[in-house]
């Protein structure tokens, strides 16, 4: 079953108006359960708007989102996904663990598996001793971690990514992005993931969709098929090789 | 210990410019009436105890009564302008062209309603004039909140009064209590200055005007005086409640080393 079927769909903002954008057309992508997809393109190419799309967060101008076979919006009700954001989105007058138990309140969880679910999730990401802080007080890569515990803490077959690490330094992002592949490692959940960085769409999935903008399309889907990621893969030529097949695509979308 | 630390500087200002005023008047002794030294003022609140207690009594009471009613009022508008268009659409312009009244000025016509010697008065101009501070930053701070907060909510089905909630609310209280410490002076002045039109005549307002009056100027400042003790109580009210229903703000302003 495919996790995500996106079928001819275009997204028109402020139809009928002088400030009317066409952000999206002609869009057709099908992501299988379990895989790690990356949107990449330059500013204004439609690839948050899709994004929202997958989400239900926005909805299709023309065309139709399935998740999990299901229409988009049916699978937010039926919280199907957890999403991150370019910045954490934290709520600062919340404790770490009650961070990620937003979520599951909402769903009516107890309060005894809630405390149990936000203490398994903090050790995931390795943040097990912050539980009782609040998040002004974590660096801006814990917060992040946080945020992404709280998307995976009701165990959703899909996680929707923003930019996520689009705010942070060059050496908390790669750590970062070895924290996510081992949690995508761990927990087998489907990933879209949105980012500006050519290196990290190669590093992080398993195939990159390239878009073009004014109205944003998918002009190339490259495959990332490098294998388990380890220290060595970002200093492996196969490696530089995929950088360079995705730089190429976003040249010839420039153009 | 903290707290003493806080206060040490201002106090030491205090006495300072205290000592000033009390060594300037001695040294070049103008008449009694332009500025009493600070120890008549004193000498004037202990003989007139009774007086000044009971005017700050009264004057307290329609400060307190009208600054939580002002602060119900701009609180619930905040809340329904920011839920529903509709009440955006009639109660944002009318409060706005409310604010553009001078409300003190509506003091003598206000008596006119409500009778020259009720309280009532005075308390609809304290309303009115907290009402708006109180609203329009409520407002602000229930509609300025993270815009990936909200789809965070909304990608978890969360209906619209959870999202105000989760949300908005706790979004909104330092702007709520940025909001009432501007009140609790403005409560204060308003009360006072109301009084000065009508309203009980032992309260701390008429006291003013009629120890002025019989140019007994250090009673007129020792109804001064408690009227600004009303306002500091409040002040500090305010604080207390602040840390209480926000005990993660003073954690932020700490980290980001904010005034």
């Amino acid at each position: 079953m495919n996790a995500i079927d996106v079928r001819g769909v275009a997204k028109v903002f402020n139809p009928g108006r002088s400030n009317q954008v066409e952000a999206l057309s002609g869009i057709d992508l099908s992501v299988e359960s379990g895989e790690f997809i990356t949107l990449i393109g330059p500013s204004g190419c439609g690839k948050s708007t899709l994004l929202r799309l997958i989400a239900s967060l926005l909805s299709p101008s023309a065309g139709s989102v399935q998740v999990n076979a299901k229409p988009a919006e049916q699978a937010r009700l039926d919280r199907d996904y957890g999403m991150a954001f370019q910045t954490a989105g934290l709520f600062d007058w919340r404790t770490v663990a009650k961070n990620i138990e937003l979520p599951l309140e909402l769903m009516g969880w107890s309060k005894g598996d809630r405390r149990r679910r936000s203490a398994e999730m903090l050790d995931l990401v390795k943040l097990g001793e912050f539980a009782k802080h609040h998040p002004s007080e974590l660096s801006g890569g814990m917060q992040q971690r946080v945020a992404i515990a709280r998307a995976l803490a009701f165990s959703p077959s899909l996680l929707l990514m923003d930019e996520p690490f689009g705010a942070l330094d060059e050496m908390t992002r790669e750590h970062m992005q070895d924290e996510l592949l081992r949690i995508w490692g761990e927990t087998g959940t489907t990933v879209v993931f949105v980012t500006h960085s050519i290196p990290e769409a190669v590093y992080l999935s398993t195939r990159v969709v390239v878009m073009s903008p004014r109205p944003g399309r998918i002009a190339a889907i490259i495959n990332a098929d490098l294998g388990d990621r380890t220290a060595a893969t970002r200093d492996d030529t196969a490696f530089f090789k995929k950088v360079t097949e995705v730089r190429v695509a976003l040249r010839d979308v420039e153009g | 210990m903290n707290a003493l630390k806080g206060l040490s500087a201002p106090l030491a200002a205090g006495v300072v410019i205290f000592g000033l005023w009390q060594g300037a008047l001695s040294l070049l002794d103008p008449d009694g009436f332009v500025l009493p030294a600070p120890s008549e003022i004193v000498g004037a609140l202990i003989d007139n105890w009774d007086e000044v207690y009971q005017g700050t009594r009264i004057t307290g009471f329609v400060v307190v009564s009208g600054l939580l009613a002002g602060i119900l009022l701009g609180a619930a508008a905040a809340l329904l302008v920011t839920r529903f268009r509709t009440a955006n659409e009639t109660i944002t312009p009318l409060a706005v062209a409310v604010n553009a009244i001078p409300i003190i000025a509506l003091a003598p016509i206000f008596n006119n309603w409500f009778g020259l010697t009720s309280p009532r008065s005075n308390q609809a101009i304290v309303v009115a004039l907290v009402f708006f501070p109180v609203f329009i930053n409520t407002a602000r701070g229930l509609v300025r909140v993270d815009p990936s907060q909200v789809e965070l909510m909304e990608s978890y089905a969360a209906n619209r009064w959870r999202i105000t909630r989760e949300v908005r609310i706790p979004n909104a209280m330092p702007f709520f209590f940025t909001a009432l410490k501007l009140a609790t002076s403005l409560a204060v002045i308003a009360a006072i200055v109301a009084e000065y039109f009508g309203g009980r005549q032992d309260a701390l307002g008429p006291m003013i005007t009629q120890s002025a009056g019989l140019t007994r100027y250090d009673e007129a400042w020792a109804a001064v005086l408690a009227g600004a003790a009303i306002g500091a109580v409040l002040y500090g009210v305010v604080l207390v409640f602040e840390r209480v229903a926000m005990p993660w703000h003073s954690l932020i302003r700490s980290h980001r080393e904010e005034p």
